[in-house]
């Protein structure tokens, strides 16, 4: 891979931005973020919890309610509008031009830039070859399928080497499949340019493979800033851990520095009284019996996954727990089991 | 599709009797009207021998009304041009009550008689300067009635398009607003603005209702002569003035049509 292709890793910070709509909504709550150069960060959470809004107010769609600031950089961009801030952008939609061929799509950046016609075509041919999109040069929007409407608009985005990428739910026109393959092609691409992206999803999944960090928001607040695992095995609160995979729910009682759960008791260094515990499905295990178990309850459900099986197992108080165990498991539903908790991976969250 | 022909019934004949039946009300009474045109004399009918006698009697009465609808047309043409599209794209980037209430607003000369409208253009400006006198005066009337079917179509076309996120998109690029307005917004809405312009040469050759309030003996134009023509003079001299209007206006609606189909992505 040529050099050229090798993009500059600009930090982007956001400072005290808030976003209020002229309504007198707020979409967003005073946000400070350190983006780091090169770093791909994922802003995830429902609908109108305000990702879309911070990736708008890098992007330079939206500006921020006074006081807030946005740098590139040392640059403060927070005054300059989108078409100066050198930014690419991948919109779910595509936005491609439909009155524009494929290479044309991808050369209008360059021709705003006025780079010469020789250098155009170069390097419009580099990065419709990088993408895989050489024989399409010539086609029409309208004459592609959805992955491949996505790659131009991804060609179009970084041939003009944009100091940041900013990606607002790529794949989310796509189907399952193609989303898997595009997904990959993107994390590669991110990888080998180097660039500092941003990306805008409602899709855990999504967020685990690509981002460097998580963002993970809810009605207009940072809610978590981690990695996936962080994100993953430390969920800073119940939303974070409900939002992010299956987590369980486990009602316990602290006393005298033992939690009790279910029937048995665990040491656990807390105050005294009621606790919620969340705990995954892969860290509940089968007990052998009833000597070592410490939750028993009845299987309500058991779906075969191939490399798991998932069992939904309903104790005789509480809500019910997913469990994780052995694809060739041949429990079925209504078999008494005996469930074991590793204390290590309780977590208790406010 | 022989399978289909084998199972045409009785209800396929029936409809096509009857979709021929109307054409042959529409078409007839043109053809009868040009044929009028070219007829020796109508009365003896067409044994009496065709001639062009009666258009070349036209032409040298009321080349001078022909020439000024044509003027008047393409005028309107650049005027509604130059007020309708950026007026469209105002109303689609901006939607809102008030942009509501605009459109609405725009439609009131389509609405309201020509007759009404025409008194009111001459009560509020009839009286400044030479203006009463001026083509000008029509062409402002024109202009009136004929905007609301330019903005119509071309916000028909840029509600249908997602024009903001192809903006953000070539504002993303680095292009600043005359850029994306003369590379992304103008071409995405070509059939918009073609339907619209096709629209507004045919109202404003066909006009009559304003611009015979609104027209002095020196600013005939050519409804309004041929109007005059079918009142004053013979039969002969008003189906030839008709065939007139027909050649000058059906080129224009072909090359049109043809340049619409043209700005279509799948063509």
């Amino acid at each position: 891979m040529p050099d050229s292709f090798h993009l500059d890793a600009v930090p982007v910070r956001l400072e005290g931005c808030s976003k209020t709509w002229p309504g007198g909504a707020r979409a967003l709550e005073p946000l400070d973020l350190a983006i780091h150069g090169g770093e791909t960060i994922v802003f995830l959470g429902p609908s109108g919890c305000g990702k879309t809004t911070t990736l708008r107010l890098i992007a330079g769609l939206e500006s921020p309610d006074p006081g807030g600031r946005v740098l590139f950089g040392d640059e403060d961009v927070t005054a300059l509008p989108i078409e100066r801030r050198n930014v690419g952008m991948v919109f779910q939609s595509y936005a491609l031009f439909p009155n524009m061929t494929v290479a044309e799509n991808v050369a209008y950046g360059l021709k705003v830039r006025k780079v010469s016609r020789g250098e155009r075509a170069a390097r419009v041919g580099e990065m419709l070859d990088l993408m895989h999109l050489g024989e399409f040069a010539g086609r029409r929007i309208d004459q592609l399928s959805g992955g491949q409407r996505q790659r131009v608009a991804l060609a179009r985005a970084l041939v003009v080497r944009p100091r940041v990428l900013l990606l607002d739910e790529p794949l989310t026109a796509l189907d399952a499949k193609l989303r898997d393959s595009l997904r990959l092609e993107i994390d590669r691409l991110l990888r080998t340019l180097g660039i500092t992206a941003v990306y805008v999803t409602h899709d855990q999944g999504e967020a685990m493979a690509l981002g460097d960090r998580i963002v993970v928001m809810a009605r207009g607040r940072v809610a978590q800033v981690g990695t996936p695992r962080e994100i993953y095995y430390q969920p800073a609160d119940g939303f974070v851990a409900d939002f992010i995979g299956t987590m369980n729910r486990l009602s316990g009682r602290v006393g005298g520095g033992r939690l009790a759960v279910g029937r048995t008791s665990l040491p656990w260094p807390a105050p005294d009284g009621p606790v919620e515990l969340l705990v995954r499905p892969e860290d509940l295990a089968l007990a052998d019996g009833e000597a070592d178990g410490h939750l028993d309850g009845r299987v309500a459900a058991a779906v075969f996954l191939g490399d798991r099986t998932r069992l939904v197992v309903e104790p005789p108080d509480g809500p019910a727990l997913t469990v994780d165990t052995a694809g060739r498991s041949d429990l079925a539903r209504g078999d008494r089991v005996w469930l074991r908790v590793d204390p290590a991976r309780l977590l208790a969250v406010p | 599709m022989t399978t289909l022909s084998n199972r045409r019934g009785w209800g396929f004949w029936l409809q096509l009797g009857f979709t021929l039946l109307v054409c042959a009300l529409m078409t007839v009474p043109v053809v009868m009207s040009m044929l009028a045109g070219l007829t020796a004399n109508y009365f003896v009918g067409l044994k009496s021998g065709l001639t062009l006698r009666w258009v070349e009697e036209v032409w040298r009465v009321y080349a001078g009304t022909i020439l000024l609808s044509l003027q008047v047309a393409v005028a309107c043409l650049a005027c509604t041009l130059a007020l309708g599209v950026p007026t469209a794209y105002a109303l689609a980037r901006r939607p809102g009550r008030f942009a509501r209430l605009a459109e609405e607003l725009l439609m009131m000369p389509v609405a309201i008689p020509g007759l009404a409208t025409a008194l009111a253009l001459i009560v509020t400006y009839g009286g400044i300067g030479d203006l009463r006198s001026s083509w000008l005066f029509i062409l402002i009337g024109h202009v009136l009635f004929t905007l609301p079917f330019m903005v119509r179509a071309v916000l028909a076309v840029m509600a249908s398009t997602d024009l903001k996120t192809l903006e953000e998109g070539a504002a993303s690029l680095g292009a600043g607003f005359l850029r994306r307005f003369l590379t992304i917004v103008l071409p995405n809405c070509r059939s918009g603005i073609l339907a619209g312009s096709l629209m507004v040469l045919t109202l404003s050759v066909g006009e009559f209702n304003l611009t015979w309030l609104l027209h002095t003996p020196l600013t005939k134009t050519l409804p309004v002569g041929l109007a005059d023509a079918y009142a004053s003079l013979r039969i002969e001299i008003g189906s030839a003035y008709t065939l007139l209007f027909f050649l000058m206006i059906v080129p224009g609606l072909i090359l049109l049509q043809a340049l619409a189909r043209r700005g279509r992505p799948d063509a």
